[in-house]
């Protein structure tokens, strides 16, 4: 569904993204770990069709995002870092306008918003302007345009940073509902998220990729066991002043 | 298709819910027929045609427009939506031709705002309305020119007060280049090839063949180029950004 093929990105002088290559199927659920700068941002960015790699290849459904990246992006539904959205705008209109884009219409339209706001819980603020919504409702109001087009493939930057706790929950639920028939991507640096709904975990640190696997594998393979203790000796291996403090 | 439509529609909206297009609309209909009266005395010339308004929009144009269009790129990469409207599968150019649409359906309807005064001069007297439906033609592509070129300025940029002194600034050259003194000063320095294009440039002399009633050609090519020329150049601005800077 989704390859991500020795994929680099540089920014000036510095190798943001250094040879990172990942594929996910349909079912997975990916964690995208890493400590901030590691390039996670950077990664999902250009298999979204918004960055182009300066080497190697994002592929989407077949479709290269970016020889071909009206289909790939037409089989993708992208929460952006920070889950920006137009504050003038409602969660409705603001779902609608994605799926306006997408070339819906009519009936087919009002029933994919009506799944996308009740999916993402924002029935009884679906008509007010997102600048004046909290962060969380916010932050549900650009999953819902994620996913309202119903793409098989879902990339996730970060979709619960800033929520409460019941509404983390939430967004977990959604995403193990979702699962069984998309491949998706979500980053995080909410380790304990990784048990509660990932099939599988990346680790990248420094822009290369340090560890693919479940995280069941991720918990073994650090000193002590869990999936904390893996994370930090791993991003923190080849920096020993951060490691001894 | 789809795409270009979706973009018009959120983006004429945007402008609604905002007091955005309330304020141009309500200071250009304002101001338009303030000129025309107190600084091109329209009944103290005697005359029935709108030439106190043709001669005085252009001014109010080079102000007005780009406040309109500072908004179409700075906006979007200041919020952020930039990455989302980057990750919809629509072309660049469709984004592009939506927002320029939105903002210009925007400056018809104010320019729509001082028809009253074409209903005036044909009460007072026997105007050439030819000439007045030429004139009003060119105007709306004044104003096109304007946005275009000040929405491809927005795209250089976050900041919406960066794009506005952009805009306004190239609208400003862009009306001056055909001035008589200003082409008198650049003959006595500068070569005549140089004077001669500089005044190709002049958006003022196209705009006033319009208003003597005359749709030429070379205008329009001049006016709809620019359009498509600056269209373009957004576009190419925005696509930048995909490169990160590379």
């Amino acid at each position: 569904m989704l390859v991500a093929d020795r994929l680099i990105k540089d920014f000036g002088p510095h190798r943001a993204v250094d040879g990172v290559s990942f594929t996910l199927e349909r079912g997975e659920v990916l964690g995208f770990l890493g400590p901030n700068g590691a390039g996670k941002t950077t990664t999902m960015r250009m298999l979204a069709g918004g960055l182009e790699p300066d080497g190697g290849k994002a592929m989407i459904g077949g479709h290269d995002c970016v020889a071909d990246r009206l289909e790939a992006q037409a089989r993708l539904g992208y929460l952006p870092e920070g889950a920006p959205a137009y504050p003038s705008m409602t969660p409705r209109s603001f779902v609608e306008f994605g799926l306006r884009a997408r070339g819906f219409s009519g009936a087919a339209m009002k029933r994919a918003c009506d799944l996308a706001l009740e999916r993402a819980r924002l029935e009884g603020f679906a008509s007010q302007p997102i600048g004046t919504l909290s962060k969380g409702y916010k932050r549900r109001a650009a999953l819902a345009a994620a996913i309202a087009h119903d793409p098989p493939v879902l990339i996730l930057d970060e979709p619960t940073d800033g929520l409460d706790p019941n509404q983390k929950d939430g967004v977990r639920a959604l995403i193990r509902e979702m699962a069984p028939e998309k491949a998706i991507i979500i980053s995080t640096h909410i380790l304990e998220e990784v048990p509660a709904v990932c099939s599988r975990a990346i680790i990248i640190a420094r822009g290369k990729l340090l560890f693919d696997g479940t995280p069941n594998e991720l918990a073994k393979s650090g000193p002590g066991g869990g999936v904390e203790n893996a994370f930090r000796a791993m991003t923190m291996a080849d920096n020993p002043v951060e490691a001894a403090s | 298709m789809s795409g270009l439509l979706a973009v018009y529609r959120r983006e004429l909206t945007a402008y609604f819910q905002t007091p955005l297009a309330y304020v141009f609309l309500a200071v250009f209909g304002f101001a338009a027929p303030a000129f025309a009266f107190h600084v091109g005395r329209f009944f103290d010339t005697n005359r029935a045609d709108l030439a106190p308004l043709f001669d005085y929009l252009p001014w109010l144009l080079v102000v007005l427009m780009p406040a309109l269009a500072m908004r179409a790129w700075a906006e979007e990469r200041d919020r952020g939506t930039l990455e989302f409207l980057m990750a919809l599968p629509i072309p660049l150019w469709a984004s592009a031709a939506g927002k320029f649409l939105a903002a210009w359906s925007v400056a018809a309807l104010a320019i729509v705002l001082t028809f009253p005064m074409w209903i005036a001069v044909n009460y007072l007297g026997e105007p050439d309305n030819a000439a007045i439906a030429t004139g009003y033609l060119g105007t709306l592509l004044l104003a096109g020119a304007y946005l275009a070129v000040g929405q491809a300025l927005s795209a250089t940029t976050a900041n919406q007060v960066v794009a506005f002194v952009l805009g306004a600034g190239a609208a400003f050259l862009l009306t001056m280049a055909g001035l008589p003194f200003v082409l008198a000063a650049l003959g006595e320095n500068a070569p005549a090839l140089v004077t001669e294009f500089v005044a190709g440039l002049s958006a003022l002399d196209h705009y006033n063949a319009f208003q003597r009633g005359v749709i030429g050609l070379a205008d329009l090519v001049y006016f709809i180029g620019l359009i498509i020329v600056s269209l373009a150049l957004a576009g190419v601005l925005i696509a930048e950004r995909r490169g990160g800077g590379r």
